[in-house]
């Protein structure tokens, strides 16, 4: 069965063929009709466990561009709260009839067990701090649109790197693509043990600032800790916001991405945001490209780049 | 079989007051009625123990009934069963229960129901804390009273050094031992796994040797205050061994004992995110594993204890992070220890049997093979290969199912009756 799990030694060549498909399908995201029959008949479950707006609209966008049916689950309308557990709740839900499965959920490799009790495939849409494959899929055509290519880019992941199945993914993602990653973070926010992992690491965002080609802003989860992680959220401005600024500092070609929602005042100043070298609408936009290109090719499609 | 009949274990290596002796054990009324070469008695069912260890009853310091209150994961009978299946002849039921085992007539409960199941004897542990709540001293002299001879909140660390210091001044003059689950509450909050690098890559809060060892550092300190009797449970980390090594070699009443889990898996199992390797204290890592061996081998560490703790199919069907904590080991603890450590056959029994059976205060237990002795006995083959492809337990919450092992009980003896026997038992 094939799934989309995780970016841990996904092979260059399978993440730029997620990406060559992306790039396609965004072509048909622009015209007037922006569908395709690909997987006409098919059904996308999404399971999201932990609550999600924007994510789970995604994957729904992009199932619907390529003509599937969705379903949705949520658990705050659910028989989770009559004490079901999730192995029965992903049983109930296969056997009304689905062909792939989204799975969100707020604890670590929930996606894997899932994974081992269905007989569809699944993607995951973010476990806990672990992983979240398609954000990283998305920020990495986001950053080949824009240079090109990811090889030799100076990437700068700053923020909560310690909680964050975003950068998980993505550390991974942007070096199997050849780009260099900086994790910028107070030493709270930095995982405990990043030895082996194919990056630097650092507390000081200006020293790293003038030779990056990116900058990729993580939201402060103040639900994981917030201010107890760090002195206060003014400092944290102060030390890895990105602030107008910084923003003049950066090199006139580098971008700054962020996986939203962005929290304005904190990491990223709103004139940061507001500015065009900001490219979170595209990496938005790019979001439901990629989640095709995933559910296109999990479900048997060929490759269409 | 009969309770009148006879029983003669022949062929087999019997540890005895001389030391291992190649002689033949005839069991006769509850009893060793005698030891010796080529004993001929009629009509005694015969087991043919060669190659075999024989040896005492093992003894399991820590072991999770789940009565009362959660029979859905394991109730006395179905535990019984499973110890007796394992060695097993006394086993020490911890007292994390609904309710918890905090009075004398919870600890009573427990213990008839053990004697009328009648496949191990059960004896009960107390807590230290009412309802193990933390905060204030249980019914330790009533306990006491009811047959209870270790105390322990397990599951839970006695936080609170004050009523820790109050619990041990008071046992050290009633008797009995205090029994510590150190896993330092503030340090592994959150925790699910070992702390280090494979927790920062699965994006999991771990929980460090350090919960573990600065339990052990303050515990060691007020056991040199009050002179109790100290046990320290499921021991994982080498840091923790140097403490109880020094406050040993100063002469404090300190024993430890170690899971077969702790001994056989390291915390790369956790990759897996398979909740069957989620316990606490969590698995360690590699080099932390290889200083229990050692430790058990020389002699450091007192005893092996499973910490068997089933719970229900769909309790662990959840992902790592929301899954209970606990494996079921009683089973193939002694086929573990005799697969991950060198032992001897003294070394073995001593480990499984005899220093258990001293430090929970089990007197008729855990003794060399002796005429006149009660007749708690267990054979072991030290060399069969196996796989355990089933269990007694309720729980099947185990890695160890399949799973390739050396060593294998063959019969269980408690009180003169078999309550296992891998082979059907012949007849004289």
């Amino acid at each position: 069965m094939n799934h989309l799990l995780t970016t841990e030694g996904l092979e260059r060549s399978r993440i730029e063929s997620y990406l060559d498909d992306a790039a396609a399908f965004g072509e048909v995201l622009r015209r007037p009709i922006p569908k395709v029959p690909a997987l006409r008949g098919k059904t996308v479950a999404t399971l999201f466990f932990e609550p999600s707006t924007r994510t789970r609209m995604s994957f729904e966008k992009a199932a619907k561009a390529l003509s599937a049916d969705t379903m949705s689950f949520s658990p705050d309308t659910s028989a989770l709260h009559k004490g079901e557990g999730l192995k029965d709740t992903v049983l109930t839900i296969e056997a009304m009839g689905l062909d792939l499965m989204v799975v969100r959920h707020q604890a670590t490799g929930a996606p894997w067990r899932v994974a081992e009790w269905a007989s569809v495939p699944v993607v995951n849409g973010g476990d806990g701090c672990h992983q979240h494959p398609t954000q990283a899929l998305l920020d990495c055509l986001t950053l080949r649109q824009r240079f090109g290519k990811l090889d030799g880019l100076r990437i700068a992941i700053v923020g909560d790197i310690r909680h964050s199945r975003v950068a998980r993914s993505n550390i991974h993602a942007m070096t199997a693509l050849g780009a260099e990653v900086t994790l910028v973070a107070p030493p709270t926010l930095l995982p405990l043990h990043t030895e082996g992992w194919p990056v630097t690491t650092t507390s000081d965002l200006d020293d790293a600032l003038g030779e990056l080609d990116a900058v990729y802003l993580l939201r402060v989860q103040a639900e994981r800790g917030g201010a107890s992680v760090f002195p206060s959220f003014a400092e944290y401005r102060r030390r890895f916001g990105m602030t107008r600024d910084r923003l003049r500092r950066l090199s006139p070609e580098a971008v700054v991405l962020h996986p939203g929602p962005m929290i304005r005042g904190i990491e990223i100043d709103a004139e940061v945001a507001d500015d065009p070298r900001a490219l979170v609408l595209d990496q938005v936009t790019n979001g439901v490209a990629v989640r095709m290109a995933v559910l296109y090719q999990l479900l048997g499609g060929d490759h269409v780049g | 079989m009969s309770a009148e009949r006879p029983l003669l274990i022949t062929g087999g290596l019997v540890l005895t007051d001389d030391g291992p002796s190649a002689v033949d054990v005839l069991v006769r009324e509850g009893v060793v009625a005698a030891l010796g070469r080529d004993l001929a008695v009629s009509d005694a069912a015969v087991v043919d123990a060669s190659g075999c260890w024989v040896g005492p009853g093992l003894v399991d310091l820590h072991t999770h009934l789940r009565e009362p209150g959660e029979e859905h994961k394991e109730d006395i009978a179905s535990g019984s069963a499973a110890a007796a299946a394992g060695g097993y002849t006394a086993v020490v039921a911890m007292p994390n229960t609904n309710p918890p085992i905090d009075a004398g007539h919870l600890a009573r409960f427990v213990v008839d129901r053990g004697r009328q199941v009648g496949l191990v004897d059960v004896a009960a542990a107390g807590t230290i804390s009412a309802r193990r709540a933390g905060a204030m001293l249980a019914h330790l002299d009533d306990l006491w009273d009811a047959g209870v001879r270790m105390f322990t909140d397990d599951g839970d660390t006695v936080a609170d050094a004050g009523l820790l210091r109050r619990a041990m001044e008071y046992v050290a003059e009633i008797g009995g031992v205090v029994a510590q689950h150190a896993v330092d509450p503030g340090l592994s909050r959150g925790g699910h796994m070992h702390e280090g690098a494979l927790s920062s890559r699965l994006g999991m809060q771990g929980i460090p040797a350090l919960a573990e060892s600065i339990v052990v550092a303050r515990d060691l300190a007020l056991v040199r205050l009050t002179g109790c009797r100290y046990h320290l449970q499921h021991v994982s980390t080498a840091e923790a061994l140097a403490l109880v090594e020094a406050a040993r070699s100063e002469g404090l009443p300190v024993t430890v004992e170690v899971t077969p889990h702790h001994l056989t898996f390291d915390e790369t199992q956790v990759a897996t995110m398979d909740p069957v390797f989620k316990m606490m204290p969590p698995l360690r890592p590699a080099s932390d594993v290889a200083a229990l061996r050692e430790a058990l081998r020389s002699g450091l560490i007192d005893a092996v204890a499973t910490d068997h703790a089933p719970h229900a199919a769909h309790e662990k069907e959840v992902p790592f992070e929301e899954a209970p904590n606990g494996i079921t080991g009683l089973e193939w603890a002694a086929a573990a220890v005799l697969t991950e450590v060198a032992l001897d056959q003294t070394g073995f029994f001593a480990a499984m049997s005899m220093r258990p059976a001293t430090i929970a205060g089990l007197g008729e237990h855990g003794r060399r093979v002796a005429v006149g002795a009660p007749a708690h006995l267990t054979v072991v083959d030290p060399k069969t290969r196996w796989s355990p492809t089933s269990t007694c337990s309720r729980g099947a919450n185990t890695p160890w199912l399949g799973r390739p092992l050396t060593g294998r009980v063959r019969l269980t003896v408690l009180g003169g009756m078999p309550t296992f026997a891998a082979d059907p038992l012949g007849v004289s």
